[in-house]
């Protein structure tokens, strides 16, 4: 799994790319509480390079919309969802908790 | 049918799912669904890892994958504690972020993604999770 964060005007983009499990899923979590730390609650999460994520990927994903929510102070959303975890976020519910975008810039430009 | 035994480390999820895959594909089952065989595999072996084997080192997950011309089969066995597997409760899938619970999701997922799930807990001897999915037009 790779993780890279870049700072935009109005919101920070991560990419997460390679595939997410119990094995790594934490990692995930860290590398997103720290963005909220940081000031940050406004997030596009670009996924064209993600293979996989399992339920632990989810829960991560999750938490960070909380975060990011409380105080209507920001939002994660996601951008280039590949089909296989498009399939997944749909079974799991999730397309109702997250906002998606074809690609990150109509990402970038929801904020 | 084929086994194989790894450790109880999530570091050996990514090759049960090779394994899985590799069979499913074999058997003809198209991306999409070897995909939900691979995920489904997972969560089952990440729910043994935190909760059959929970403060226990050392322990084994034996992988059995039986294919037939109708379905495929995949027995996830441990011998770590019992496990109520039945006494999980189907998450809230709530569209309100805050009535979501963060917990329940990996059953759940086995459930939807497999055709048929059975779990039996034999004591001592631990516990054993058949998943099974059918091939198109098998149903």
């Amino acid at each position: 799994m790779e993780i890279n964060l870049k700072e935009f005007k109005h919101c920070v983009v991560i990419e997460v790319k390679g595939r997410v499990d119990s094995s790594n899923a934490q990692l995930l979590s860290q590398r997103l509480e720290k963005v909220g730390e940081d000031g940050h609650f406004k997030i596009v999460l670009d996924l064209a390079g993600l293979e996989y994520m399992s339920s632990a990927g989810f829960r991560a994903l999750l938490a960070a919309q909380r975060v990011c929510k409380r105080y209507n102070r920001g939002e994660v959303v996601l951008a280039s969802v590949p089909t296989r975890i498009h399939e997944a976020l749909e079974l799991a519910g999730f397309t109702e908790l997250f906002k998606t975008f074809p690609d990150t810039l109509s990402a970038v430009g929801n904020f | 049918m084929l086994t194989v035994k790894y450790s109880a480390d999530f570091e050996n999820l990514d090759a049960i799912r090779e394994l899985v895959g590799e069979f499913a594909r074999q058997a003809g089952f198209d991306e999409k669904t070897v995909y939900s065989i691979q995920l489904a595999t997972d969560e089952a072996c990440s729910n043994v890892i935190e909760h059959a084997y929970k403060g226990i080192p050392g322990g084994e997950i034996e992988i059995s994958c039986q294919t037939t011309d109708e379905q495929i089969a995949v027995i996830v066995r441990d011998h770590g504690r019992v496990f109520d597997f039945s006494s999980a409760r189907e998450p809230n899938l709530s569209p309100q972020l805050s009535e979501r619970q963060i917990g329940g999701l990996g059953i759940y997922f086995i459930r939807q993604l497999m055709d048929e799930v059975r779990f039996e807990s034999n004591g001592e001897a631990g516990n054993t999770l058949t998943m099974i999915k059918k091939k198109a037009g098998k149903v």
